[in-house]
């Protein structure tokens, strides 16, 4: 058997396995989004964005409460996740042999892998069973809890990627340890802190189970982070499992917007990457 | 330079001389030598890498170190700014002065201590800033100059380290977009910025054209007016063009410490013969 023959055959076979594994990844992906679109885009209007729900039964109305709802409850998360998640990953980069990193990589492993609803559960019993009401600030702790390990890891990772020469460079020219980290080492890794925290936040934006405890959700337009608030996962969940043919039309809408803005999210990190300034070395 | 040999006024109580060819010490104080190496020893955990250092450095002359790979060379370099600092399980005995300082007395002020000692690395590494952020860096920390002074402070380092008329209108693009012989200038700028009173260069060139490394070279002629400067080097020919004072390293020991000139000509011991004319090492 001419081995040079066989080689190529064996190759050709295996670069066909992969591609096959791509398109059979990529199949679920797009049927989903062609499923969005076909059903959802013909109940966006003008409206949709810009009006509260119609009373039951009545025809009309939107989701802006819930597109508030998400961006309150998510922004929210966001300032009370980000710097504490940031802040101890770059703990746990630049004193990778103190125990009390070893401690905190381990414990966000392991809230890494914690179901959200287990979460949400959490802050029901901390937050929502305290104040005996449910509110959208209870939500945001819940989505915090779940970004804080996910920008922590990649935080870390990211800060790992600067070369040591740089920091050494710093500290040579007089730096404090601590202002090497925050002028030199951060401001290179900037970048890829954002993308991770944008991809943190994207991720949050969808979780669905640790808000049905604690934001409830809601049928009106609020901004009291005090009081149950509506949010688009939420609204896809109330709509889809309603009995009104509307409600159903309405939640393949909501579940399309909730998709594109995961999308930007997702792409705005893409591009926050390709931008990254060049580390030699 | 200064290499007329003087007699010896004051010897400092632990130092431990090295027979007649060492160059003689001037007295102590700012007459004395720019670093004094006094009986220094180095430890990573259990492995000795620097044995019973004794040596003095003059000022403003250039002073390189060789010897073979593994002898402690940069180590004894990193010893000066204390760089080592961060490497987990270290300890040193005796001491190191320079400009009358120790180095090692308890309570050293790290941040002043490599302001006074500027050190260029290995391979170029200037920060992801502009060129102009990369020369400013250093004299920025501890406000050296007023911040309307800083333009005329960093032109001054440019052009001490020849770098000005490359980039003078290219101040405000990255640092890591010049050339690898305009980077390693622009690191040996940014040394300067902080105006320091000795120049540690680890092995300068070792990353660059012989084009490059020839500009570096006269480059350490002309700073050496102005400062002290070490350097480590793996390349004999380089030692013997740029240098007043050669010290051979080899074990972690000094085997050999004279002006340049006769250590290469006439070397005192049968091993530094050995490794100049390229028999081991």
């Amino acid at each position: 058997m001419n081995r040079r023959i066989l080689r190529r055959v064996l190759s050709n076979f295996m670069v066909g396995l992969m591609i096959g594994a791509v398109v059979v990844a990529l199949i679920p992906l797009f049927f989903i989004l062609l499923n969005l679109v076909l059903k959802g885009a013909g109940s966006l209007s003008m409206e949709f964005f810009t009006r509260t729900p119609a009373p039951a039964g009545e025809t009309g109305g939107g989701v802006v409460h819930a597109l508030v709802g998400t961006l309150l409850i998510v922004g929210t998360a966001s300032l009370i996740g980000l710097p504490i998640g940031v802040g101890a990953g770059i703990y746990c980069a630049e004193y990778p042999t103190s125990r009390l990193t070893w401690i905190t990589r381990f414990v966000a492993d392991v809230l890494n892998g914690t179901p959200s609803i287990v979460v949400g559960v959490f802050a029901w019993a901390w937050i929502v069973a305290q104040q005996k009401h449910f509110s959208a600030l209870a939500g945001s702790v819940a989505l915090a809890l779940l970004m804080i390990p996910m920008v922590l890891r990649t935080t870390e990772e990211m800060i790992k990627l600067v070369p040591n020469s740089l920091r050494e460079a710093a500290l040579a020219l007089g730096y404090p340890r601590w202002r090497t980290s925050l002028s030199v080492v951060i401001r290179t890794t900037l970048p890829g802190i954002m993308t991770g925290a944008l991809l943190a936040i994207a991720r949050i934006a969808g979780e669905t189970a640790p808000l049905l405890f604690t934001a409830l959700g809601s049928q009106y337009l609020s901004f009291d982070l005090d009081q149950p608030m509506a949010a688009l996962p939420l609204t896809v969940f109330t709509y889809a499992t309603g009995p009104y043919e509307e409600w159903h039309r309405y939640a393949w809408a909501a579940a399309l917007v909730l998709i594109i803005v995961v999308f930007v999210l997702s792409l705005g990190a893409r591009l926050a990457v390709r931008r990254r300034f060049a580390i030699n070395g | 330079m200064n290499a007329t040999l003087r007699p010896q006024t004051v010897v400092p109580a632990p130092k431990v001389t090295l027979g007649p060819r060492q160059p003689a010490a001037r007295p102590a104080g700012k007459d004395g030598p720019a670093v004094d190496v006094r009986d220094f020893s180095f430890f990573y955990g259990p492995r000795q890498a620097l044995r019973n250092l004794s040596f003095s450095i003059e000022r403003k002359a250039v002073t390189a170190i060789i010897g073979p790979s593994g002898c402690g060379k940069s180590t004894f370099l990193r010893s000066i700014n204390r760089l080592n600092d961060l490497i987990p399980g270290i300890r040193q005995q005796g001491d190191i002065l320079v400009e009358g300082t120790s180095v090692y007395r308890p309570g050293t002020d790290l941040v002043s201590l490599r302001q006074r000692v500027g050190m260029v690395f290995q391979r170029p590494n200037p920060f992801p800033k502009t060129v102009f952020e990369n020369v400013a860096y250093g004299p920025a920390l501890n406000a050296l100059v007023s911040r309307r002074d800083l333009p005329d402070l960093v032109e001054r380092c440019l052009r001490q380290a020849g770098l000005w008329d490359e980039v003078k209108d290219r101040l405000d693009e990255p640092g890591t977009s010049l050339s690898g012989g305009q980077q390693q200038r622009l690191c040996i700028a940014r040394a300067l910025g902080n105006q320091p009173e000795v120049l540690l260069m680890d092995e300068p060139c070792s990353a660059l054209d012989p084009i490059a490394t020839q500009r570096i070279e006269e480059l350490i002629f002309d700073l050496k007016q102005h400062y002290t400067i070490v350097i480590v080097t793996h390349n004999m020919q380089q030692a013997a063009r740029v240098s007043d004072f050669t010290g051979f390293f080899d074990q972690g020991q000094l085997i050999e410490f004279d002006q340049t000139e006769r250590l290469f000509t006439k070397p005192a011991h049968e091993r530094t013969e050995a490794y100049i004319t390229g028999r081991f090492g």
